[in-house]
């Protein structure tokens, strides 16, 4: 069951990401581009999704467990660390190179253009440099 | 401002659909809706690890694929999306979003919608620190070196 929750969750948030365009690159980079034709779309994406997920989430973690699950899984660092502020440093840079987050790289996938391949390998490539490929030993 | 670009009432849709979906994932599964952190764990098992939640995420992944498929249905052609910036940006783009959201424990779904949504301050600095990162780069890729 959490497999095929997950599938439809998946496609929610696809047609999401779909409907409000923000699998477009262009649409990124021109909400990006603050100092050009500013478009405000994503801040609106933004508001809309966070509206509904505050509202959401204090309704869903009143309960004691998930549907398909034994507990909610939560993360639990609390502390602002260089980790978290060069990564989100180094992600927001290639954000605004290619006009595309992992989200929307992979919805963008679907539609068979070349330059969202060339993102997504990278994507992986980078990934897996953090994260190292063979098993890590204790 | 680009009115003629700007689309409120399709943002606003599309982004309750995205809350709706992360709140969906919590309710049924008990998870964060964090796209980075999702793909990176389809790609675990490479090293041996995190076996128990590699079908939830690859059906995740799977679902994202396929919702562009059924809207162009829908519609009765492909989305039509652009990419502006040439394709070594593409390229180099992805290495540090790869390389970024790993470090940095997660990207505009992980930190931007969930995390703000659970009020994490960690998130709030992420998502602070991401948005700024890309205004600065976009400003000089396309005022400064005009792409």
């Amino acid at each position: 069951m959490s497999v095929l929750s997950a599938l439809l969750v998946g496609v929610l948030f696809g047609l999401g990401l779909t409907i409000s365009e923000m699998i477009n690159p262009a649409k990124i980079i021109a909400f990006l581009d603050v100092a050009g034709s500013w478009d405000p779309s994503l801040l609106v994406v933004m508001a809309s999704a966070l509206a509904v997920s505050f509202v959401g989430y204090r309704i869903v973690l009143a309960r004691r467990a998930p549907l398909f699950g034994a507990a909610f899984q939560l993360p639990t660092k609390t502390t602002i660390d260089r980790p978290l502020i060069v990564g989100s440093a180094l992600f927001g840079v290639g954000w605004g190179l290619a006009g595309l987050c992992p989200g929307p790289a992979i919805s963008a996938a679907a539609l068979g253009k070349g330059e969202i391949y060339v993102f997504l390998i990278a994507l992986i490539a980078g990934m897996l440099l953090k994260d190292g490929l063979a098993p890590k030993r204790a | 401002m680009d009115i003629a670009g700007f689309t409120p009432v399709s943002a606003a849709i599309g982004g309750g659909l995205i809350g709706a979906a992360a709140v969906l994932l919590m309710a049924l599964n008990g998870r964060i809706a964090g796209v980075s952190g999702i793909v990176a764990g389809v790609m675990a098992p490479l090293r041996g690890e995190g076996g128990a939640d590699f079908s939830w995420r690859l059906a995740f992944v799977a679902g994202l694929v396929l919702a562009p498929l059924l809207a162009s249905l829908v519609k009765g052609e492909i989305i039509a999306i652009a990419t502006p910036h040439p394709l070594w940006m593409m390229a180099l783009g992805g290495l540090l979003v790869g390389y970024g959201t790993r470090l940095g424990s997660g990207c505009t779904s992980g930190h931007g919608v969930c995390g703000v949504a659970r009020l994490s301050t960690r998130s709030f600095a992420a998502t602070a620190t991401f948005m700024a990162a890309a205004i600065v780069t976009v400003f000089i890729v396309n005022r400064i070196l005009g792409f």
